[in-house]
């Protein structure tokens, strides 16, 4: 078996002294963590050791030696053979630097073949592979020798806070041994998180208690706050709020990543409103807007009723059944008149109720973006009213002339069964039969014209109300923070790793140099993206075009909520 | 190990690298062709030349803009994203196999396979209409069961050298992985 030892870049230029690491018996590698310096008291680092294994679940032994030899310090060599007799040990490692050369060698008491891996002990304790494996470290399942090692890294967090310039008994060599470093900023921002995120807990209390009193919980309440999207979007921000603001501190990798991918897209979020808001209030533009809608309203209503008196006429020089197209445009031509009555009534509050409603975009552009959808949803309700009565009368139609169909043919739809059967009908039954299928199946292309026409109106609505809702999904799910680390600090996320062999020579065992392989850019994507309610066709385009043809009412967007319903 | 008469399945010439760091570990490198500066030529005039004639033909200048930028921005996703310059297989008894792949604006694409997932290196065959290719793959052990093969990984793809030149990196690897 070839043994493998994971020396850190740091120790590289350390004085001499006793290599402290951990075995990865499976794998016959080492891990080397520290150096501790000569002189040192044997008890004094047992009890040193002891002390940091019951604080990690790390098995921290004394693997071996290491020497540099100096000037005056000839006697070292022989010394450090004679330690190995002090401290207990399964195998002994004697590393030394071999000044002049730029490799270091090795002697070994067995003749066995060895490798040295370097690597660099900050960015490893730092980083994390993915997958993300949580929890495996209390398994017993074979671990591959690379996370190991990782592991075994980022558990020796103890092992790293004393620096040369303690005053203690010991003297240790690793990545942190010039001094702890922290920042006044980031010590300051995470004592004074703690009330904030104590008052904002209180606040998502106090919040989701008055959203649950009975009188909100209403089913008509209800049903209507889980057709607006603004209500939607309101309980999921309450909700990642409550994740962001637990006191209690993220244990594990994906909790702290969904934390502070949550936190930077909340800012960033508030950011882009308040530049909104900045935009919107100033110059009046609010009160153009307002002065804008109701022509708007007018204009869009004018266009409709013209559409209407076009299919009253002969649309695209198509012959229709006078009676009947008559009837259904007056009955549309009807409902706009209303409509446009209903929008004159509102007119003068217009200009406040924007004003209001556009100081909700402080709360976020996610929030201003809902808004915006479900005004333009309850501008265009005429539009969705017109496509399901439409709909309707061209689903009946539909419905009724399958059914004659068969008649006609001597069939009928067996509903115990599901399925068709011949039977045999008397006389007056086929007569009537005939009649009313003649009657329907003449006067379908009126009814299939207005189908058409307002179908086609209720999809431009329904594609623009979809792309906002895109927009949406993606300012609340993308990873932000998850992204940034990749582009800054690329070597906290890892792949797994990559190796470069360094110098080699004869008679030394091989060098290498282990980097860090940072994940993809989609994979950054892939797992860190936050779950929401996606947005995302409910039937694919057959069954889509299906439902079309027969008339049943289309809900192109399907929500998807994160609670299982 | 660097032979002139090597060649890739299409029977343009590569280059084979083979260098020994020690008896655990060995590095192949395979280059492929470089890109030439006559294909450069040719598509770049080639653009511009059809740019021009719609520049003629409708006297707007942002014609000739847009060839340009197209023409760079081409440029520059091609080498950077499908070039391969070089390819090579770094492989370390016991500890693992190091595939990379280094394209032509210098960008390194590395990925690294733990000993203890690869079951073994073997050559295949594959038929593709009318030619048999032969490509050196890595077999990945199933995690569940260590008898069975999860996954095929094949090797050189870029540069597909032909079967001389894979028995020698065949023999190469067996000789590691025989060791551990």
């Amino acid at each position: 078996m070839v043994l493998k030892i994971f020396f850190p870049q740091c120790c590289t230029t350390a004085d001499s002294g006793l290599l402290v690491g951990c075995w990865i018996p499976d794998q016959d590698s080492a891990v080397v963590l520290a150096v501790v310096h000569y002189p040192f008291i044997p008890g004094q680092v047992k009890r040193y050791l002891t002390e940091i294994r019951s604080q990690t679940d790390v098995d921290l032994t004394v693997l071996g030696s290491w020497s540099m030899p100096k000037e005056g310090q000839e006697g070292m060599d022989s010394f450090l053979k004679d330690l190995s007799t002090i401290f207990p040990h399964s195998r002994w490692l004697q590393l030394s630097r071999e000044i002049g050369k730029r490799g270091e060698g090795s002697v070994r008491d067995e003749n066995e073949k060895v490798i040295i891996v370097h690597y660099d002990q900050r960015k490893v304790m730092l980083s994390q592979l993915h997958p993300v494996q949580e929890g495996v470290s209390h398994s017993k399942m074979e671990q591959s020798a690379l996370r190991a090692v990782f592991h075994t890294v980022a558990q020796s967090h103890p092992l790293f806070f004393i620096d040369k310039y303690d005053d203690g008994p010991l003297k240790l060599t690793h990545w942190q041994s010039e001094g702890r470093e922290a920042s006044i900023i980031a010590e300051l921002v995470k004592q004074g998180s703690v009330p904030v995120c104590k008052l904002l807990t209180w606040m998502l209390s106090l919040w989701s208690w008055l959203g649950s009193i009975r009188l909100l919980n209403v089913p008509p309440v209800r049903f209507i706050s889980s057709k607006l999207s603004t209500c939607v979007q309101l309980g999921y921000r309450t909700e990642h709020l409550q994740t962001v603001s637990s006191t209690r501190k993220a244990t594990e990798h994906m909790e702290f990543m969904r934390k502070a991918n949550i936190f930077v897209s909340f800012l960033l979020d508030m950011a882009l409103g308040l530049l909104l808001i900045a935009w919107l209030y100033r110059e009046n533009r609010i009160g153009k807007l307002a002065s804008t809608l109701v022509p708007v309203a007018d204009h869009v209503a004018k266009e409709l009723r013209e559409l209407l008196e076009w299919l009253m006429g002969a649309p695209a020089g198509l012959k229709m059944n006078r009676a009947l197209d008559q009837v259904l445009g007056r009955f549309f031509i009807y409902h706009i008149h209303l409509w446009i009555s209903y929008i004159h009534l509102m007119s003068p509050f217009i200009e406040m109720i924007l004003w209001y409603v556009g100081l909700s975009a402080c709360l976020g552009l996610t929030f201003a973006l809902s808004v915006l959808s479900d005004m333009v949803a309850l501008l265009t309700f005429h539009i969705y009213c017109f496509y399901v009565y439409g709909a309707r009368l061209y689903c009946l139609k539909i419905y009724g002339l399958s059914s004659l169909w068969r008649l006609f043919r001597g069939k009928k739809w067996n509903v115990l069964r599901q399925r068709v059967d011949s039977c045999s009908y008397d006389m007056d039954q086929l007569f009537i039969g005939t009649l009313l299928f003649t009657i329907l199946l003449f006067l379908l292309p009126t009814t299939a014209l207005y189908y058409l026409v307002f179908t086609l109106l209720r999809l431009v609505v329904v594609l623009f109300q979809g792309l906002i809702h895109l927009a949406v999904d993606l300012l609340n799910s993308f990873p932000l923070f998850a992204m940034g680390l990749r582009v800054c600090r690329p070597y906290r996320l890892a792949e797994g790793v990559k190796f470069r062999v360094l110098c080699e020579e004869e008679g030394t065992p091989l060098h290498l140099m282990m980097e860090i392989n940072p994940i993809k850019v989609s994979a950054v994507l892939q797992y860190y993206r936050t779950p929401t309610y996606s947005c995302y066709p409910r039937d694919s385009w057959m069954a889509l075009c299906k439902k079309l043809f027969v008339g049943e009412l289309i809900y192109p967007w399907k929500h998807k909520t994160t609670k299982t319903d | 190990m660097a032979d002139d008469s090597l060649t890739d399945i299409y029977g343009n010439r590569i280059g084979v690298a083979c260098r020994c760091h020690s008896d655990l570990c060995r590095e192949v490198t395979v280059s492929g062709p470089k890109l030439s500066l006559r294909s450069v030529l040719v598509y770049t005039c080639g653009v511009w030349l059809l740019a021009y004639a719609a520049f003629c033909c409708t006297e707007n200048t942002a014609v000739l803009s847009c060839a340009i930028i197209l023409t760079l921005v081409g440029l520059m996703v091609y080498i950077h994203f499908f070039k391969v310059d070089h390819e090579s297989l770094l492989i370390i008894g016991s500890l693992g196999v190091q595939l990379s792949s280094s394209y032509a604006s210098g960008r390194e694409c590395t990925s690294f396979i733990e000993m203890s997932k690869i079951k073994d290196v073997v050559i295949n065959e594959a038929v593709y209409m009318h030619r048999v290719i032969y490509y050196l793959c890595i077999l990945i052990k199933d995690p569940a069961d260590p008898h069975a093969v999860s996954s095929v990984l094949p090797l050189f793809q870029s540069s597909k050298p032909r079967l001389k030149c894979l028995i020698e990196v065949y023999k190469t690897c067996q000789e590691i992985l025989a060791q551990s």
